[in-house]
């Protein structure tokens, strides 16, 4: 019986999180799906790596980390990408007091000032 | 190689045969172009406009440089003017061969002023030019007066100069005494003498023969019979060199013989020896040299002492299998014909041993090509070289007195032909007994080859025979046997003779350590040459695979191989440039997919994005802000594709200056439209 209610009491628990995430803004939902979509995005780029370095028997002919600047790169920019969205949610939140003086479109101003140089440096990175 | 050694063979051998000739040609025509292309036209001084006028005189050169118009010009000019005695003399030297148009006062105007000089001189340079240049007056325009009142006192001045040893002194103040100052004085003398009203007294000029006499004791004599004259004393006047000395005293004493009556007795091979000794410069570089040898050569071609004549062979090798003729030209020594004579072959011999092969045979005569010749060599001359020995035999008795021939005459003389290589036999012997293990008989004129094996404990022997086309032994000066092992290591050894059989034998258990214990196969080579052989060969005569021993520990080491010195300057082995080798990457199918793969959380980001129902209500209507919102975003969209851009081919210097120009005016764009978005947000909340 343990296993069973603890799992309904996870669902409960999950359907409660939920509905409380349901009631924030849809601007902030819509940074939250931009962050999940670059964490993904890098989590693929590390799967060969992964693979590479778990199943090397299987993956060491096919797949290296040979051109590593690139991964680097790849990750990293999408990393970086996630790591400013949160930033920009963080400010954009009305909910969040310290940054109440400042104006959404300052801190979107501020998000894509620092993408921009974020990729630049990727770029030079890329190789 | 074998090829590269033949060709070496045949050089040595043409520079055996160039290195022997010892009798100088007479004058040909090399020297008439190369005259062509020493006096081109252009004097500095009428010196050296006589001396080029007169070289093309004497080698009568037909189309020389026309220069007369401009040189008759100078000669004008320094005759009018009272330029010095040098420069008069020089003019009319130069109106001797051009004859340019003078006028006759001039001629006496300077006749006067001439004599003057010869009275007056104290050096014998001043007492030559003045008197030569009345001697050339005297020639050139006959209705002015010349003679010189007072010969006899010039005459005792000039010689009053001269020395106990037939050298004359330049000046009564300067003790030294000099060789070219006694061709100048007797030139002088000789001026004198045609220059005297009054006959000058006999004993006199039999002194200043004696003079000639003693002056033709201090001739210097080359190993080869030739003579000249050379200048003690150096310092005074600028030192004269050997062949501007010798030319100065042949132009002295032809012209002094040439002006008085008698014979100068002087010794006929002493003549000869001067004219050998001016063909043997064979053709001066020098323009003076050239002249003081030409001028020489002619004065001697017709002078009244003894005419040379010049002996030359057109060739000095012959063959015995090609039936080569000797053939002898007699020329006086500008090349002219000489008069009717016998060439006598006095003797011929081996320069090696002293038994004549040739006795007293007189040569042929060809009228048509003007060479005297012998039909065929009699039996006993065989290849070699010889010493051929001539004689030149005047038909006119008289002419003895004329001409000088110079006796006896050497002549070293190669005789080549075929030699005929023949018995050649190879074989391996064992060592003990001697006995035969394998033999083999040679083709060397063929190609034949053999191919051979042998231990440390055999012999190997090889032999043949070498005859003259007389069927005498001949004993070349090369006969190499060279054995070259693969590795390139090479072992010469002299095939010796006994009689006419050339026979080496190698005992290789004597020559392991020589061979360094090298097992393996050695190709056999074998040198024959000689600069009479016609048929000299180096030839591969095969094989020999040698089983030696192996080496004990003190063996000595095999030498490095002697390095080629034509490859030290040869171009250098090409550097081979290591570069890491390039990762492995994977393969491309794989690449894509994880490409596919990365475009699913785009889409899923999509998907979310139209389930949260996203709009562009929020973009500005009014014309303005939307026009700010669009280059906004185009603008971000620029800088995204600079990047590309970036990645793909640009620099970083380029890139960051667009991005700079880029970036300025997204800010500008994005300023505008972020503060109109805010203000419009702002007044909402206000409202």
């Amino acid at each position: 019986m343990a296993p069973r209610s603890s799992s309904k009491d996870a669902q409960d628990l999950f359907r409660a999180l939920w509905s409380a995430y349901a009631a924030t803004p849809t601007n902030l939902k819509i940074i939250d799906l931009y962050v999940i979509y670059a964490v993904f995005t890098a989590f693929i780029q590390f799967k060969p790596m992964f693979l590479f370095v778990n199943e090397q028997v299987v993956y060491m002919a096919l797949v290296g980390s040979f051109p590593f600047n690139s991964f680097l790169s790849g990750v990293l920019s999408c990393v970086g990408t996630a790591v400013l969205a949160v930033c920009l949610r963080i400010q954009v939140n009305k909910e969040n007091k310290e940054f109440k003086d400042l104006a959404p479109e300052r801190a979107f101003a501020d998000f894509v000032l620092c993408n921009l140089v974020l990729h630049l440096v990727i770029m030079n990175f890329l190789g | 190689m074998a090829r590269n050694l033949g060709g070496l063979l045949a050089l040595l051998f043409a520079v055996s045969i160039c290195g022997a000739v010892t009798i100088p040609g007479p004058v040909s025509d090399a020297h008439r172009s190369a005259a062509l292309e020493l006096f081109d036209g252009s004097f500095s001084s009428l010196e050296e406009a006589y001396e080029a006028l007169r070289v093309f005189e004497i080698l009568t050169i037909g189309n020389k440089p026309d220069v007369s118009t401009t040189t008759c010009k100078k000669v004008v000019e320094n005759l009018g003017s009272s330029s010095p005695v040098k420069d008069l003399f020089y003019a009319l030297k130069v109106n001797d061969i051009l004859k340019c148009k003078v006028n006759g006062d001039v001629f006496k105007d300077i006749a006067l002023r001439l004599k003057a000089t010869v009275n007056d001189a104290s050096t014998l340079v001043e007492m030559y030019y003045s008197i030569g240049s009345l001697v050339l007056i005297k020639d050139q325009a006959s209705d002015v007066d010349v003679l010189l009142t007072d010969a006899d006192g010039s005459f005792h001045s000039i010689k009053a100069l001269s020395q106990s040893d037939g050298r004359w002194r330049y000046s009564s103040n300067n003790p030294e005494s000099s060789t070219y100052a006694a061709g100048l004085a007797l030139e002088a003398l000789a001026g004198v003498i045609s220059l005297a009203s009054s006959e000058i007294d006999q004993s006199r000029v039999n002194t200043v023969k004696n003079d000639i006499l003693k002056l033709f004791d201090s001739i210097e004599k080359y190993d080869d019979g030739t003579f000249y004259f050379d200048e003690k004393f150096v310092g005074g006047r600028e030192h004269q060199g050997s062949l501007s000395t010798t030319s100065s005293v042949v132009r002295g004493v032809t012209a002094f013989a040439a002006v008085t009556s008698g014979k100068i007795n002087l010794p006929g091979d002493k003549i000869l020896g001067l004219a050998n000794f001016f063909l043997g410069i064979g053709i001066p570089g020098d323009a003076k040299d050239f002249f003081n040898q030409v001028e020489s050569l002619a004065l001697l071609e017709n002078n009244k002492v003894s005419i040379p004549l010049v002996l030359s062979l057109p060739a000095t090798v012959y063959s015995l299998s090609k039936k080569d003729q000797l053939k002898v030209r007699v020329n006086t020594v500008l090349g002219s014909a000489a008069p009717p004579l016998t060439v006598k072959l006095v003797q011929a011999f081996r320069s090696n041993a002293k038994d004549s092969a040739i006795e007293s045979k007189e040569l042929q005569y060809d009228q048509n090509n003007g060479i005297h010749f012998l039909e065929a060599f009699p039996d006993n001359v065989d290849v070699g070289t010889y010493v051929f020995v001539f004689e030149i035999a005047l038909h006119d008795s008289a002419g003895e007195k004329v001409y000088a021939t110079g006796g006896q005459i050497h002549v070293p003389i190669y005789v080549t032909g075929i030699i005929k290589v023949s018995n050649a036999e190879i074989a391996v012997l064992d060592s003990d007994l001697g006995s035969v293990e394998t033999q083999k008989t040679l083709d060397l004129a063929g190609n034949d080859d053999v191919s051979l094996s042998a231990n440390h404990l055999q012999k190997l022997r090889f032999s043949f025979q070498l005859t003259t086309p007389h069927g005498h032994a001949f004993k070349p000066h090369q006969a190499f046997f060279k054995l070259k092992h693969e590795t390139k290591h090479e072992h010469i050894f002299v095939v010796g003779n006994t009689g006419r059989k050339f026979e080496i034998i190698l005992d290789f258990l004597g020559l392991v350590e020589k061979f360094y214990y090298l097992s393996g196969r050695y190709d056999i080579e074998l040198t024959v040459g000689d600069t009479v052989m016609e048929n000299s060969f180096l030839r591969l005569l095969g094989e020999v695979d040698l089983d030696l021993p192996e080496a004990p520990e003190k063996a000595a080491r095999l030498p490095p191989l002697p390095v080629d010195p034509y490859s030290r300057y040869g171009p250098k082995a090409e550097i081979a440039h290591l570069f890491r080798a390039p990762e492995k990457r994977p393969p491309q199918e794989l690449s894509l997919t994880f490409l596919g793969l990365i475009l699913l959380p785009f889409i899923g980001f999509l998907v979310g994005l139209l389930r949260l129902g996203v709009n562009l209500k929020n973009f500005p209507s009014s014309a303005v802000p939307a026009t700010y919102a669009f280059l906004f975003h185009l603008g971000i969209a620029a800088v995204l594709l600079l990047y590309v851009l970036f990645w793909l081919k640009l620099d970083l210097f380029t890139t960051l200056k667009t991005v700079g120009f880029l970036g300025a005016f997204l800010l500008f764009v994005g300023h505008r439209i972020l503060s109109h978005l805010a203000s419009t947000s702002s007044k909402l909340k206000s409202a």
